[in-house]
């Protein structure tokens, strides 16, 4: 009676197993628990980027007020990665600190942070891009493509 | 009244597309880099077909905060600008228009690895 992914009755390891064997070790938070607060903090981050975005408004138009929203919140969750905050915040938050663009910055300053003693070279300019570099190289060019195609199809 | 709606829209719509991230995470354990990838794509493609901007519209913040909504941005900047000086546009318009993001991350976070001391990490 052997359960695909358990580890056999000898106790052995093999690479089919080992995947299930790390989530079953995995400490459990409840799915439901994670999924609140993903809503809740995802939620809140949105909302204050409402606000800068209803502040900007105020001087720009609301195309320009919604990019710098963005990149105030950029900029925040860049200093507040520099304290050590947004990594507890993350810690419950899960996908709610991850997929909000303050996620993305997070994703830049975090390595940025750790391999300074690397080097401001290969150090913190590389590893700068370990996560950005991919969403960069992915998004620009699936915008290429499809504006590309847009001017072939006149869309 | 009309502010406070377009705030319970920001964060009815930015909560939901977090919590679709977060059921996703649950069930397949993808990594934060793949999960943001994914997103990036998903708001370039619907954008691709005109449907990201119209929820923009609606929920504001709460569609353009998530990273989906940087895809959206890219593919909206990249057709404008084709549209106006075609291939030429087509290169530059994507990555002009999410140029102010994308450096204020980059000298914000090379400030903060200057000015701050990395934190060990506790579980």
């Amino acid at each position: 009676m052997e359960r695909k992914g358990q580890i056999t009755s000898s106790g052995e390891i093999t690479k089919a197993n080992y995947k299930s064997y790390v989530f079953e070790k995995m400490p459990k938070s409840s799915h439901f628990k994670n999924m609140f607060w993903a809503f809740v903090i995802g939620g809140v981050i949105c909302c204050i980027g409402q606000a800068f975005v209803e502040l900007f408004k105020l001087w720009f138009p609301v195309e320009d007020a919604s990019v710098l929203a963005s990149a105030t919140l950029v900029l925040i969750a860049a200093i507040l990665t520099g304290f050590g905050v947004y990594d507890r915040i993350g810690r419950f938050a899960g996908a709610g600190s991850t997929i909000p663009i303050t996620g993305f910055s997070n994703a830049v300053v975090s390595p940025a942070l750790e391999f300074r003693s690397e080097g401001y070279i290969y150090g913190v300019g590389a590893k700068m891009f370990q996560v950005a570099g991919p969403v960069i190289v992915n998004g620009v060019t699936i915008a290429v493509i499809i504006a590309l195609l847009t001017l072939l199809f006149g869309g | 009244m009309e502010t406070f709606l377009m705030f319970l829209k920001a964060f009815l719509v930015g909560g939901g597309i977090c919590l679709v991230g977060q059921i996703i995470i649950n069930f397949t354990h993808l990594t934060n880099g793949k999960l943001l990838v994914l997103f990036l794509i998903v708001g370039a493609i619907l954008e691709g077909f005109g449907l990201y901007s119209p929820l923009i519209k609606f929920a504001g913040a709460g569609a353009s905060v998530p990273i989906s909504g940087f895809g959206c941005a890219l593919v909206k900047g990249a057709v404008k600008s084709a549209h106006e000086e075609g291939i030429y546009g087509a290169l530059k318009g994507g990555l002009a228009a999410c140029a102010t993001g994308i450096s204020v991350a980059i000298v914000a976070g090379y400030f903060v690895s200057v000015l701050f001391r990395p934190r060990t990490k506790k579980k």
